[in-house]
């Protein structure tokens, strides 16, 4: 049965069998981490150097901070299509204030107030109006980078002030970025906030089924206002961070990056129709993709090609293990 | 009475003409009647698109690979006609419309014989098709110099005072009107959309007819690739980038709704419309094309706010229905 209704009516067999899935899903995804990451050893002599893989990281750590807050969204049942699209427009805002001459702590707060408001901004629509999340977002996708394009048109800003740069090329201790510092702390606080809280609980119960959630008094539209105001916040994080590293903004930074973040988050095992997922398998997909993309660098492999892997392995991680109990299925009967 | 007048699509069209009114007013030569011609060729490619994916959101679907398929194709037909200038043109489209729809089949077999959500599905097809394009060209363009001129004359040629592009349109416009409201598959894609569970009492395989969807899809994205390559006489690895998302934005302005089984042919074709008008018009009114982007933002979320309004059920709801919180 392919069709979207009939799953989430069964919501028992479905949530104790995509609960096992998911765990063998880590185990598998882990075993590729593994071998992606042999494979690399042997395939370049350049690839096991501490400062090559310490640079490595900054393929997936501004994706992956904002992929856990997708994560979650996602398992509530909602997508934010507009993360992409808060990061340039929070960075056109950062680097508007920096023709103002502002310093680094307003920069902090401008890239993370202009994250919030448009988190709000979606979380209205969607909580509010109550209209689908996938064509708010891609509405508002539009919106915020087209803003960004009415601010800079076809100019760029540069000129962040010196101690800026910390956030997207500074170390905390030897080779440890720290951005991969950021990461590891934000993983921490939203597996705990997945995994061990009742905000938590109250994710899956939306996304296993918004009706029951609400009559068991769990306030559905609240707690998705909050996880839209996650996903921006922590776009504006990234946003930051991508900004720092970059060292200066055009209205195209980071474009496209929304669908790498919802690959990341479904190669991490999260149910891309809601109600299961987990943190560890959403770390474990980032470096997955982070090793990939390294790998083939390393290889003089090109962006684009690259990208191929990436939608082969997205579409073979998750049609393997179903081609697999259907051909076990079909051998018993 | 309302049955006779679809209220949305009446809204909509009087929105263009609105729209079209506002800016005769300041810039008279814009409604001229070979103007329009201009800016309705200039959207045909997205009302192609708009119908294949039209479609496939009927079905509860979404094709996001609809450009890169269409970049994809494009490229391949380009290279053929480099490597044999001599092949006719009707030849030339049957292979852009059959790859496409083979692209497409790649996609519905995925969603009906696996049960991946479709939008995983497109999402990954949509990189790996758009990283073939690199590995199958090189990264090369295919300039207008080693096209064939029948080539690159085929969608500029004028029939009618339309070039065949519009006409291209036009016809999959006609098409689509009388399969959407006169045959099985055109009422199977409703059902399926409207009511799955319904869909299957009645006979109708969901998964197939979701598979039949997407196969539509790709072959119009396919005949677009031809068509656009053929147009702009270029072909490179990010032709149409992003182009997927417009393709959905005229959808969902024209009132389809993503839920399924909602929409008609007439909401797409003017959801395209709305779209393009809005485009060809910002030069022409002095705003910056950099407008662009922002005002086709807000027309989505204006549209959807409103059908959302109108959709919305009369009376009290004593239960709050699951589906609307989907």
């Amino acid at each position: 049965m392919t069709d979207i209704a009939a799953q989430r009516h069964i919501p028992d067999r479905l949530h104790s069998r995509a609960y096992r899935t998911m765990r063998s899903w880590e185990s598998l995804l882990l075993a590729v981490a593994i071998a992606i990451f042999i494979v690399n050893s042997f395939a370049s002599p350049y690839f096991l150097n501490a400062w090559n893989l310490s640079d490595a990281t900054f393929n997936f750590t501004e994706k992956a901070m904002i992929a856990f807050a997708m994560a979650l969204l996602i398992i509530a049942g909602e997508i934010d299509l507009s993360v992409a699209s808060i990061i340039a427009l929070a960075s056109t805002a950062m680097g508007l204030a920096t023709q103002y001459g502002a310093g680094t702590p307003e920069l902090v707060v401008i890239g993370l107030s202009v994250g919030l408001l448009c988190g709000a901004f979606n979380g209205f629509f969607v909580t509010i109006l109550g209209l689908p999340s996938i064509v708010v977002t891609i509405g508002t996708m539009s919106l915020f980078r087209g803003i960004s394009f009415i601010i800079l048109g076809d100019d760029a800003f540069r000129g962040y002030p010196a101690s800026f740069s910390w956030f997207g090329q500074g170390y905390i201790y030897w080779v440890f970025t720290v951005e991969m510092m950021l990461f590891v702390i934000i993983a921490v606080i939203y597996g705990v906030l997945l995994h061990k809280t009742n905000f938590g609980r109250a994710v899956y119960a939306i996304g296993n089924n918004p009706t029951a959630a609400l009559f068991s008094g769990i306030r559905v539209q609240r707690v998705k206002f909050i996880l839209f105001l996650l996903t921006g916040l922590m776009s504006g994080v990234a946003a930051i961070c991508l900004t720092s590293r970059l060292g200066s903004t055009r209205p195209s930074i980071a474009t496209g990056m929304e669908l790498e973040v919802v690959t990341m988050v479904v190669l991490g095992g999260v149910n891309i129709l809601g109600g299961s997922g987990s943190i560890p398998g959403v770390v474990i997909a980032a470096f997955v993709m982070g090793l990939v993309t390294f790998g083939l660098g390393l290889l003089n492999v090109p962006g684009i090609v690259m990208s191929i892997f990436i939608g082969l392995l997205l579409i073979g991680v998750i049609a393997l293990p179903r081609l697999w109990t259907m051909l076990a299925s079909r051998g018993k009967s | 009475m309302s049955r006779f007048i679809p209220v949305r699509e009446t809204i909509l069209a009087a929105a263009i003409v609105v729209l079209l009114i506002l800016i005769a007013s300041r810039f008279s030569g814009f409604v001229a009647p070979s103007n329009l011609v201009n800016v309705f060729n200039d959207t045909a490619p997205l009302i192609i698109l708009a119908l294949g994916q039209m479609v496939v959101i009927l079905t509860r679907c979404i094709d996001l690979s609809v450009a890169a398929n269409l970049a994809l194709t494009g490229m391949a037909v380009a290279m053929i006609n480099v490597a044999f200038p001599g092949l006719p043109i009707p030849f030339i489209i049957a292979i852009a419309i059959c790859l496409g729809g083979a692209m497409g089949a790649i996609n519905g077999l995925l969603v009906w014989k696996l049960a991946i959500p479709p939008i995983v599905v497109t999402l990954g097809t949509m990189t790996i098709f758009r990283g073939i394009i690199f590995l199958i060209s090189d990264g090369k363009w295919v300039n207008a110099h080693e096209m064939s001129e029948g080539f690159t004359g085929f969608p500029r040629a004028a029939v009618l005072g339309l070039p065949i592009l519009s006409w291209c349109a036009v016809l999959s416009v006609i098409v689509f009107a009388v399969m959407m409201s006169r045959t099985a598959l055109g009422r199977s894609i409703f059902a399926v959309g409207g009511n799955p569970h319904a869909a299957v009492y009645t006979g109708i395989d969901v998964g197939k007819t979701q598979f039949k969807a997407f196969v539509i899809s790709g072959a119009l994205a396919g005949l677009t690739g031809y068509l656009w390559v053929a147009r702009y006489a270029v072909a490179y690895v990010d032709i149409a980038g992003g182009f997927e998302l417009e393709v959905v934005a005229a959808c969902v302005i024209g009132g389809i709704s993503i839920a399924g089984g909602i929409g008609s042919v007439g909401g797409a074709v003017l959801g395209a419309l709305f779209l393009g008008v809005v485009k060809n018009a910002l030069p022409v009114v002095n705003i910056s094309p950099f407008w662009q982007l922002a005002i086709s933002g807000s027309a989505i979320l204006i549209a959807v706010a409103f059908n959302a309004q109108s959709g919305r059920k009369k009376g009290r709801l004593i239960l709050k229905d699951a589906e609307a919180t989907r």
